[in-house]
């Protein structure tokens, strides 16, 4: 067992990898001798010299298109995007290139890349470095999407992300890089596992990313209250472990679903529509959704915590389900 | 040829399983990286296929072949710089065919040779007769060698015509009559084919077997392709992933 940040998870998963496999290199803008804007990459440089850990310039349309043509001749590589909202800039490359070549050539080819993606907001900054871009992905056939919420599970998918042979979305919470935690396992967390991140019976707390933690705090508190919650962690958007969700609905008949992403189109949309169609009669009320609101992320300390969704909001639509 | 064909007629034999099209034929056993829908796209994908030869340190040379339309793209500029600074052995090969769709070179671009590019990004750009096969040959030679001996990218730049409209069905009515016509004059295949006589490589007789081949190649795909089976619906949700295959439609 071993304590490790969030970020230090990701970067153990990727050095790991690379120290097995020589196919896998990380590249992307400030990632090398710098250590990543975020410190994520922090001495790998050093590790695996500047061929496996490469800074490029700022061009995330080639960035993606690197990753593309690497993971089409043999490698693996992983391509870092300093934040999410910079894959406005490399979407061609990611939804038209990465997402569809397998198909488009007849499965002839595997595409074994990974795009890392610090999303999220929380910390200042403001509307172009803070957003929850998910849903933009998981629409997308072809991608895998994951998002880690604890250095375990960061540490246990980026390990099945490189080993995919599919282009796997790697979201990361950019507040999460600092967040302490205990990996006591070095294995793969394969893609599509949910977890149960704290056992409960009342109702369903359905949270990705950051939001999983202010689930469990909001838990902690109904417990004080009397109302047992029960809070699911997909980890994976795509594919979406609809069976744990279906085994934990059957228990609780409750859900209420919370993301970061703006709430209209979000893909906890996604989420509360599967579970209308498959999983109504297990339903005792209708599916509660909470997002940030619908708004670009404010940069003022006061506007963002309040278009950010936190653990009072789930208490609040927990209080009104009963 | 023949499962370029079937391909292109959305045969389950084609190269791509009829999910491809005309726009998107690709071999990865060949080493071919596909055609591209949407323009300029190819540039950045290159930059893969090269970094990983290089990463590999195989003698492998990518070669990125675009129209002179797609340098307007913001991907051949990031591209070209990102090779140049990593030195990575890839042929830039601009087909100048001077129009994109309808808008000639002259007014989507400001300058008359694409080569001139490279410089912005300190690689040479070198522009040739796009229907002279044996400059071609020479200046990829050329290039090709640069690349392997590690000194980088070659932007270059084939001077040709469009012939024929964008697509079948543009009648092609931005294009100036005399500007045709005195294009059409400078068809690659014959001149070639003159050379070829005058030095004594090939008969008259040899070429028009050559010619005859060609026929029957083609007349040969076209059967394979009328003769081979349409995909299976269910094959619509096969591919997307190497281990998901997704739900398919019930009717």
């Amino acid at each position: 067992m071993k304590t490790m940040t969030y970020g230090e998870a990701i970067r153990e998963g990727m050095s790991i990898r690379m120290r097995e496999d020589p196919n896998v290199l990380l590249f992307g803008e400030d990632v090398g001798a710098f250590g990543g804007c975020f410190g994520v990459s922090a001495g790998m440089f050093n590790e695996f010299g500047g061929k496996r850990v490469r800074d490029t310039p700022i061009s995330e349309g080639a960035i993606i298109g690197m990753a593309v043509g690497a993971a089409a001749t043999g490698l693996r590589p992983i391509a870092e995007l300093m934040f999410i909202d910079f894959l406005t800039v490399g979407m061609d490359q990611l939804v038209n290139q990465a997402a569809k070549m397998r198909y488009m050539f007849g499965g002839k080819i595997s595409m074994p890349m990974v795009v890392r993606l610090p999303a999220g907001a929380g910390v200042g900054a403001a509307a172009q470095h803070s957003q929850s871009l998910e849903a933009w992905v998981t629409h997308v056939p072809g991608l895998k999407v994951v998002y880690p919420s604890t250095p375990q599970d960061a540490l246990g998918l980026m390990l099945s992300a490189i080993d995919d042979d599919n282009p796997v979305m790697f979201v990361e919470h950019k507040a999460m890089y600092a967040m302490k935690g205990e990996v006591t396992s070095f294995d793969p967390i394969p893609l599509g596992k949910g977890d149960i991140k704290h056992e409960g019976k009342d109702v369903t707390i359905i949270a990705t990313g950051k939001m999983v933690h202010e689930a469990l705090a909001a838990a902690k508190k109904l417990e004080g209250d009397g109302i047992s919650a029960e809070v699911l962690d997909p980890r994976s958007l795509y594919p979406l472990d609809t069976d744990l969700i279906a085994q934990s609905l059957g228990k609780t008949h409750r859900a209420v679903i919370v993301t970061e992403e703006n709430k209209r189109g979000g893909y906890g949309g996604e989420i509360s529509a599967t579970i209308g169609e498959q999983m109504f009669d297990l339903l005792d009320m209708p599916v509660v959704r909470l997002g940030a609101l619908n708004s670009p992320v404010p940069f003022a300390p006061v506007l963002e915590q309040a278009y950010l969704p936190n653990a009072q909001d789930i208490i609040l639509a927990v209080n009104q389900m009963q | 040829m023949k499962f370029m064909m079937a391909e292109l007629c959305g045969k389950v034999t084609g190269y791509c399983k009829g999910k491809g099209g005309s726009m998107h034929i690709a071999d990865r056993d060949k080493g071919i990286l596909g055609a591209n829908g949407i323009v300029g796209a190819g540039h950045d994908i290159a930059l893969g296929a090269g970094l990983s030869a290089q990463y590999r340190g195989t003698d492998q040379v990518c070669v990125c072949f675009f129209g002179d339309a797609s340098t307007n793209q913001g991907t051949f500029h990031e591209a070209l710089n990102m090779a140049s600074i990593f030195k990575l052995p890839i042929v830039f090969v601009c087909e100048n065919n001077h129009y994109g769709i309808s808008m000639s070179s002259d007014r989507h671009m400001a300058i008359k040779d694409v080569a001139d590019r490279g410089a912005a990004y300190g690689i040479p750009g070198i522009a040739v007769d796009g229907n002279d096969v044996l400059a071609i040959n020479e200046a990829a030679v050329e290039a090709v060698a640069r690349a392997r001996k590690g000194q980088g990218p070659t932007l270059l730049e084939c001077k040709t015509y469009r012939w024929r409209g964008h697509f079948e069905g543009d009648p092609g009515s931005y294009k100036p009559k005399e500007e045709q016509e005195a294009w059409l004059k400078k068809d690659p295949i014959p001149r070639f084919a003159a050379f070829l006589k005058e030095n004594n490589i090939l008969t008259e007789d040899d070429l028009a077997a050559l010619d005859a081949q060609v026929k029957t190649e083609l007349a040969e795909a076209i059967l394979f392709a009328d003769e081979s089976p349409i995909p299976a619906p269910e094959s619509v949700v096969q591919d997307i992933y190497s281990d998901i295959v997704e739900e398919v439609r019930v009717r």
